[in-house]
């Protein structure tokens, strides 16, 4: 965690750091740095692990009001203690693996996958004081971290020796590595913009506001809208969800690369799913939305933290509500959506940032042009784009006999 | 590591597994998806053999769900058979129970009152409601839709379940309909709780289809995918709204004029490519002929007797013969061939059942399209094991 905060700030702003500072306080001052890093993984670990549980919990019951049922309401209040239910059911499962499975493979998959995923907690800002790691190219690092993952659900593909696994983990390897690029694409003209790949540099170049009213974050140019857009989208892809479950398309692959695993290794893939939801939409809020920033000067009485789990929630819900909703692609159009629609539009971008970038002197009805030029920019190619994904689709009339 | 061309593979009918495992291509993937598959919709199993994700061998397996359902027939009284009925197709008992009453009653020359003929005209058309609904439900299910279609449809399902509840006392295995007539007439209350769900149901299937049927995924899903051209349709006895998707003017409710469909005035919807899209599409236009012909016969139904007073339960012995009769199922020509020898049961008793027909171009359909087609187009044939095994 960050510096020391001043003392002008509101006590809740502060309150992170005093709580800190009471724990480790008295340990002289190399072990402290030692403590105060263990302090912040263990609080990473408590928030994102609870929230994972409710995450669940709010999943199920979303899904099923959007469904015309109750949800789980039978375990405690509301059925609140159902993701304790779940998680003791799912540890004393039993834990079966295939004899024909490679042991070691088929058991790193899940611990890997975990792992890589926690990793990405590391660099996210969740308030003004609260980066867990304060690093020079934090951005990078966590790409680097979350493409990992990739890796391991081809392990656990492999490893099964299942048909339906290993297909799950053909497209797997498709499907991210495809998302990946518009993924990675979307956020550089972030970094054009903002000149800095350290995700608190991000957030602070995104302080302020404009008339005392709008605030100065990148979603609100028509480059960061568009940019926002793609990367949300390549997030879906990117944690395997709805629309683009293909890995673990239940009516076609049973559960895809999961099908072999059971007990706790089915849920650590369970948890590293939502963990990675919860940091893709972690990072569209810190490198689009502002981080912890409030949305009005008179909003800033709210501590930072709120802020920032408010907005992750927002685009948690998102994510459950898109699922409700859609129905999914098949491979060949997911990795056309990719490659022929996304990539192209997220290298538009980029020049449609550069051209914001080189006018940003531009004032009086200049300023006009540069947002049509800019808006042309974005929905131009959209709409050219768009239209040869849905070429030849539509609706139909039919005759009768 | 050669570059010769090997032979392409023919997304056409008959395409059969290529020998050449290539550098590029490899060895070929034979899955066997089933009978305990997600969406295999029961016990049914396909072994599918994959070129990649391709299908290029689809071998259909069926069976697991026989229990002897014609042999029973033949040494089970007329009545007897008719809650066998109720377990072939099982979504829709009440067309299989009118579809086997009308062969007994053509066999035995037996007359129908009117009202027991409007009662089956409104059971079989809510029956038709609650199996497009259903199916458009798992179609969609089947497309990765995370459930929400199907328990839109499971919702209106239970509204038409209510109703057979009510007046069979079972919700899915009706066993309501009697040789020359039916077996309880409808008690007080249930023509206007039927006039309500029919008149609700045009804006349920509204909303449904503004959730979906204009939709880019599903429109992109089903488009273009599972052509079945007229010509096999016809030449592998394809019946239903498979048919009608194919552009085949082919309803029996027309063609054969049975009960009273010739007094209501409806259409039938005809498809022009024969797509998946098409096979969901017309059904949904269906339903809303349906809801068409529900609002005549719940208008029109007259009072007096639901069974024929010489009708003859115990004792019933019909005269030898030989008889095929048939009527449009929600899925298509459900038939019953019943060959009589004066005995109390039928000397030959046999089921035209129109799953297990239509499910034999299942191979056709998919060969050339991904195995997550594959699933989709399963769906949209529309089959009950109940009925394919029997």
């Amino acid at each position: 965690m960050s510096a020391a905060a001043t003392t002008s700030e509101s006590f809740l702003e502060r309150a992170p750091l005093l709580l800190r500072d009471a724990v480790t306080g008295f340990l002289p001052e190399p072990a402290r740095w030692l403590a105060n890093s263990l302090l912040s993984i263990v609080a990473v670990l408590a928030v994102f692990g609870l929230l994972f549980a409710f995450l669940t919990l709010a999943e199920r019951k979303i899904l099923g009001r959007v469904q015309n049922r109750p949800g789980p309401n039978r375990t405690g209040w509301f059925g609140l203690l159902q993701p304790f239910a779940d998680g003791i059911k799912m540890l004393t499962k039993e834990d079966i693996v295939p004899r024909a499975a490679d042991q070691l493979l088929h058991f790193l998959a899940p611990v890997t996958l975990l792992a890589l995923s926690i990793l990405t907690f590391a660099v996210i800002p969740y308030g003004r004081h609260l980066v867990p790691v304060e690093l020079d190219s934090a951005v990078l690092y966590f790409f680097a971290a979350g493409a990992a993952t990739e890796l391991a659900i081809f392990m656990a593909g492999w490893a099964s020796h299942n048909k339906y696994a290993l297909l799950a983990a053909m497209r797997a390897l498709a499907q991210l590595i495809s998302y990946e690029l518009p993924l990675l694409l979307s956020f550089v003209p972030v970094v054009l913009a903002t000149g800095t790949l350290s995700t608190t540099g991000i957030v602070a170049a995104q302080g302020g506001w404009k008339w005392h009213l709008i605030p100065h974050w990148i979603v609100f140019t028509p480059w960061g809208a568009a940019g926002f857009a793609i990367f949300m989208v390549s997030a879906l892809a990117e944690s395997n969800r709805s629309p683009f479950d293909l890995p673990e398309a239940e009516s076609e692959l049973i559960a895809g690369h999961l099908t072999e695993y059971s007990g706790f290794k089915y849920a650590l893939f369970f948890m590293a799913e939502y963990f990675g939801m919860c940091a893709l939409s972690g990072m569209a809020v810190t490198l689009f939305l502002g981080g912890w920033q409030a949305p009005l000067p008179v909003l800033e009485f709210i501590p930072s933290y709120v802020w920032f789990a408010g907005k992750l929630l927002t685009l948690l819900l998102g994510f459950i509500w898109i699922r409700a909703t859609l129905p999914r692609l098949r491979i060949d159009q997911l990795t056309r959506l990719a490659w022929k629609f996304l990539v192209p539009l997220a290298l538009v971008n980029l020049g449609t940032a550069a051209f914001w970038s080189l006018t940003s002197a531009w004032s009086g009805p200049l300023q006009l042009l540069r947002w049509a030029v800019a808006l042309v920019l974005v929905a131009g190619p959209f709409l050219l784009l768009g239209r040869g994904l849905t070429a030849g689709l539509g609706p139909r009339t039919y005759r009768y006999a | 590591m050669s570059f010769s061309d090997p032979s392409p593979l023919s997304a056409a009918p008959g395409a059969s597994v290529r020998a050449v495992h290539d550098e590029f291509h490899g060895d070929l993937l034979e899955v066997s998806m089933g009978p305990h598959h997600p969406s295999t919709h029961g016990v049914f199993r396909m072994m599918v053999t994959l070129d990649g994700e391709t299908v290029v061998k689809l071998k259909p397996v069926f069976g697991y769900l026989h229990r002897n359902h014609e042999k029973i027939g033949e040494n089970t009284s007329y009545l007897g058979s008719m809650p066998y009925t109720d377990r072939l197709d099982y979504l829709c008992s009440m067309t299989n129970n009118w579809a086997y009453a009308l062969a007994v009653e053509k066999l035995a020359g037996q007359a129908v009152p009117e009202r027991a003929e409007y009662l089956r005209v409104i059971l079989a058309e809510l029956t038709r409601l609650l199996n497009h609904t259903c199916l458009a439900g798992f179609l969609l299910q089947d497309c990765g839709a995370s459930g929400t279609p199907l328990m839109y449809a499971f919702r209106e399902r239970e509204k038409i379940l209510d109703l057979f509840e009510s007046l069979s006392g079972s919700r899915m295995m009706c066993n309501y309909q009697r040789f020359g007539g039916c077996r309880v007439d409808a008690p007080a209350g249930w023509l206007d709780a039927a006039r309500a769900l029919t008149d609700g149901y045009g804006s349920f299937l509204d909303e449904y289809e503004a959730l979906l049927t204009g939709n880019e995924i599903l429109m992109a899903r089903t488009q273009g995918i599972g052509c079945l051209s007229a010509k096999l349709a016809v030449s592998a006895g394809v019946t239903g709204p498979l048919l009608r998707a194919a552009g085949v003017a082919y309803d029996l409710r027309k063609v054969d004029g049975y009960g009273f469909y010739p007094r209501f005035d409806f259409r039938v919807p005809l498809g022009a490519h024969g797509d998946t899209y098409d096979r969901y599409m017309v059904r949904v236009l269906e339903m809303r002929e349906s809801i068409r012909i529900l609002q005549q016969a719940l208008r029109d139904i007259p009072a007096g007797p639901i069974m024929d007073p010489k009708a003859k339960l115990r004792g019933f012995r019909p005269k030898p013969g030989e008889v095929y009769s048939r009527i449009e199922g929600p899925k298509g020509e459900i038939g019953f061939h019943l060959i009589s020898e004066g005995g109390p049961n039928p000397y030959r008793y046999r089921v035209r059942p129109p799953s297990l027909i239509n499910l034999t171009i299942l191979e056709d359909l998919c060969l050339g399209h991904s195995i997550a087609d594959a699933v989709v187009i399963l769906g949209s044939i529309d089959i009950v094991l109940g009925e394919v095994d029997r």
